[in-house]
C-alpha cells in the first residue's frame, strides 16, 4: 500500500472514530408525571462499542430505548429533547418509528427468540423487509452469530427449543439479518451463564466492524473489555423520593476507569456505591 | 484426598430429634388437616361421580346406533332415536361457532392488543357482565329480535342466541391467551420492524393460536348444553332440519321435552340423550386440554 493511501484511510479512520451515529440533546424521558431520565446529551460513534454503566434505576435502558423509538410502545412513555440518527431527528412527527426500527437493531436482556422455527426467527424480520434470498441470508446471519455450525441441521426446530446462550445469539443473528447500522444491546449476557456470555462477547468484538454497537452492562469487568467508550448514568432522588438518572461521564473507556473525572464514578467503579 | 470425619462427641447432640413424631403437635394438626382437605375434596367430586354413574345407568340401555341414526320418535311410537336432534344441535352450534368467533377473536384483539387501558378495562367489565346475563334472558333477547320479527321459531334465531352466549366467554378466553404472549416477543417483533398488525396477525395469534383453540372448544361445549335460549328460538320438531328458518330439534330442548312425558320410551331416549350430551361435553374438554398442551406459553410459565 503506497503512505499516501494509507494516511488517507487512517484519516478515514480517525474521521469514523468522531462520525456520531446517535446523537441526544437533552434529553429527557417521563414515565407519566415521573422524570426517569434528566437531560442526556451524548454522541454515539460510528463503528465502536459503546456501553452504559451504573446501578439499577439510572436509566440507560431508558435512554437505549429511546434511540429505536421503543419507548412508544410502552404507555405513558413521553420524551423530551432531541434524538438523532445521523441528522435525522428520530423523533420529529413525519418519522415513521417502524423505519427508525428497521434501520436500528436491537437485542433484549431475556433471550426473545419468536415462537417460531429457527428458520422462522430470521426469514419473519427479513420478509418483513422486502429481502430476497431467504436462504443465504439466514445461513449468513447465523453465521455472523457464530451459531451456524450449531443449528444448521434443524433450522425447522423452535427457537424456544435452543438453550439460553443460543437463542441469545438467534436474537443476535436475527438483528444483524436485517443490515442495521446500530445494534443496541440490553444487557445482552446478563441471563447467560459465563460461558454463554463470553461467546457473546466474541461475536461483539467481531460485530463491531459492521455495526456500530451500544450495549448496556450492568458488569463493569465486561464494559472494559470489550467497550471502546464507556458512559456512566447514575441514579438521584427528587424531591418526593423517585429516582430519575442522569449522566455523570462519558469518555473513552479507559479513561472512565482509570481516571475517573467524577466522583460518583469513581466511587460507582470503586465499588463504594448504595 | 483427606476425608472428613463426621465430629465426634458434643456436636452429635444437634443431630438428635430430627426424626419425625407424630407425638408433636405440628406433625399432628398437619395429617388432621390433610385429613380433612382429603375428604371436603371426595364430596366436591361427588357430584360429578354421582351424575356420570347416574347417567350412565340409565342412558346405557338404548345407546346403540339407533340412537344416532334414527328420527324421534312420537308420543306413543316405539323405536327411534335422536338423530335428527344431534343434527339439530350440530347445525345450531355450527352457527353460532360461525357468529361468535370472528367477532370474539377480533374483540379480543382489540381489547389486548390495540385500546387503551381504559377502554380496555371497561370493554372487559361489559363482557364480563354479558357472561353474567342469565341464559333464559338471552333466550327471551333473540326470541324478541328474530322470531317475533320473522314471524316463525327458527335455527338461525337458536344460533344467534347461542352466539350471545359463546361471545364473552371466547372474548375472555382469548384476550387471556394473548396476554399470556410475553410483551418481549411484541418488542421483538416491534425491533425488525414489523407495524403492529403483522406483529398480531404474524406473531401473537400464532402463538396464541393452541390456548384460544381450547377456549373456542369450551366455549361450544358449553354452548351445545345450553336449553333455555333454545326453548324460545329453535322450538322443536321430531324431524331432520329443514332449513335454517325452521324450528329444529336439539338434544338439549329434547331431554327437557321427554323427561317429563309418561311415555316409556320417551323418556329412555332423553336418558340416552343425555348421556350422549355428557360425553360431547367430556370430549371436548378432554380435546381443549390436548390442544393446550402444544401451546408455546401457558399459565405456568
Amino acid at each position: 500500500m503506497p503512505p499516501e493511501t494509507e494516511k488517507k484511510s487512517a484519516d478515514q479512520q480517525a474521521k469514523n472514530q468522531t462520525e456520531a451515529v446517535l446523537r441526544t440533546e437533552a434529553l429527557k424521558v417521563f414515565y407519566g408525571d415521573k422524570l426517569a431520565l434528566r437531560d442526556v446529551s451524548i454522541d454515539i460513534p460510528k463503528n465502536q462499542i459503546t456501553a452504559f454503566i451504573g446501578p439499577s434505576g439510572c436509566g440507560k435502558s431508558t435512554l437505549l430505548r429511546c434511540f429505536n423509538r421503543l419507548n412508544d410502545l410502552i404507555d405513558d412513555c413521553r420524551i423530551e429533547g432531541k434524538a438523532f440518527y445521523r441528522d435525522k431527528d428520530i423523533y420529529s412527527s413525519s418519522v415513521d418509528p417502524v423505519e427508525v426500527r428497521r434501520r436500528i437493531g436491537m437485542v433484549f436482556q431475556k433471550p426473545n427468540p419468536f415462537p417460531k422455527s429457527i428458520y422462522e426467527n430470521i426469514a419473519y424480520g427479513a420478509r418483513i423487509n422486502r429481502k430476497e434470498n431467504l436462504d443465504q441470508l439466514v445461513e449468513k446471519s447465523l453465521q455472523q452469530a457464530a451459531l451456524w455450525d450449531e443449528v444448521k441441521d434443524k433450522l425447522k426446530e423452535s427457537g424456544l427449543s435452543l438453550s439460553g446462550g443460543q437463542q441469545q445469539r438467534l436474537c443476535i443473528a436475527r438483528a444483524v439479518s436485517l443490515e442495521p447500522e446500530v445494534i443496541l444491546m440490553d444487557e445482552p449476557t446478563s441471563s447467560l451463564d459465563p460461558i454463554s456470555g463470553q461467546k457473546i462477547e466474541d461475536l461483539l468484538e467481531q460485530l463491531k466492524e459492521k455495526f456500530t454497537i451500544v450495549i448496556v452492562t450492568h458488569s463493569m469487568q465486561q464494559a472494559k473489555r470489550i467497550a471502546d467508550r464507556t458512559a456512566f448514568f447514575n441514579a438521584e432522588e427528587a424531591d418526593h423520593g423517585d429516582r430519575f438518572g442522569y449522566l455523570v461521564e462519558y469518555d473513552k473507556t479507559e479513561s472512565v476507569f482509570k481516571q475517573p473525572q467524577e466522583q460518583a464514578t469513581k466511587d460507582y467503579i470503586e465499588g463504594n456505591f448504595g | 484426598m483427606t476425608s472428613i470425619a463426621p465430629t465426634q462427641n458434643s456436636d452429635q447432640s444437634a443431630a438428635q430429634g430430627m426424626d419425625r413424631s407424630f407425638a408433636r403437635p405440628q406433625t399432628l394438626m398437619d395429617l388432621v388437616w390433610t385429613g380433612i382437605a382429603f375428604t371436603l375434596l371426595g364430596i366436591a367430586l361427588l357430584p360429578l361421580l354421582l351424575v356420570l354413574g347416574y347417567v350412565i345407568f340409565k342412558g346405557i340401555g338404548r345407546f346403540n346406533l339407533d340412537l344416532f341414526t334414527q328420527q324421534i320418535p312420537a308420543a306413543l311410537q316405539p323405536g327411534g332415536g335422536v338423530g335428527s336432534a344431534i343434527a339439530g344441535t350440530l347445525l345450531t352450534v355450527a352457527i353460532a361457532t360461525l357468529i361468535s368467533v370472528p367477532l370474539s377473536i377480533l374483540a379480543a384483539v382489540y381489547l389486548s392488543e390495540f385500546s387503551s387501558k381504559n377502554i380496555a378495562d371497561w370493554i372487559r367489565f361489559a363482557t364480563n357482565a354479558l357472561s353474567g346475563v342469565p341464559s333464559i334472558i338471552v333466550g327471551i333477547f333473540a326470541y324478541g329480535m328474530f322470531v317475533v320479527t320473522i314471524g316463525k321459531f327458527s335455527a338461525l334465531a337458536g344460533g344467534v342466541a347461542l352466539a350471545i352466549l359463546m361471545l364473552p366467554l371466547i372474548v375472555r378466553s382469548t384476550d387471556e391467551a394473548l396476554q399470556l404472549v410475553p410483551q418481549d416477543v411484541r418488542w421483538a417483533s416491534a425491533v425488525v420492524g414489523a407495524s403492529q398488525f403483522q406483529t398480531v396477525l404474524q406473531v401473537i395469534l400464532p402463538a396464541a393460536l393452541p390456548t384460544i383453540l381450547t377456549g373456542i372448544t369450551l366455549a361450544i361445549a358449553r354452548a351445545a348444553g345450553e336449553t333455555a335460549p333454545l326453548i324460545f328460538t329453535t322450538l322443536f320438531s321430531q324431524f331432520w332440519p329443514r332449513g335454517l328458518f325452521e324450528p329444529i330439534p336439539t338434544l338439549a330442548v329434547l331431554i327437557y321435552n321427554f323427561a317429563t312425558v309418561p311415555f316409556q320410551n320417551q323418556q329412555e331416549i332423553a336418558w340416552a340423550a343425555s348421556l350422549l350430551l355428557v360425553l360431547l361435553v367430556l370430549l371436548s374438554s378432554l380435546f381443549a386440554r390436548w390442544i393446550t398442551r402444544k401451546s408455546f406459553y401457558s399459565q405456568s410459565q
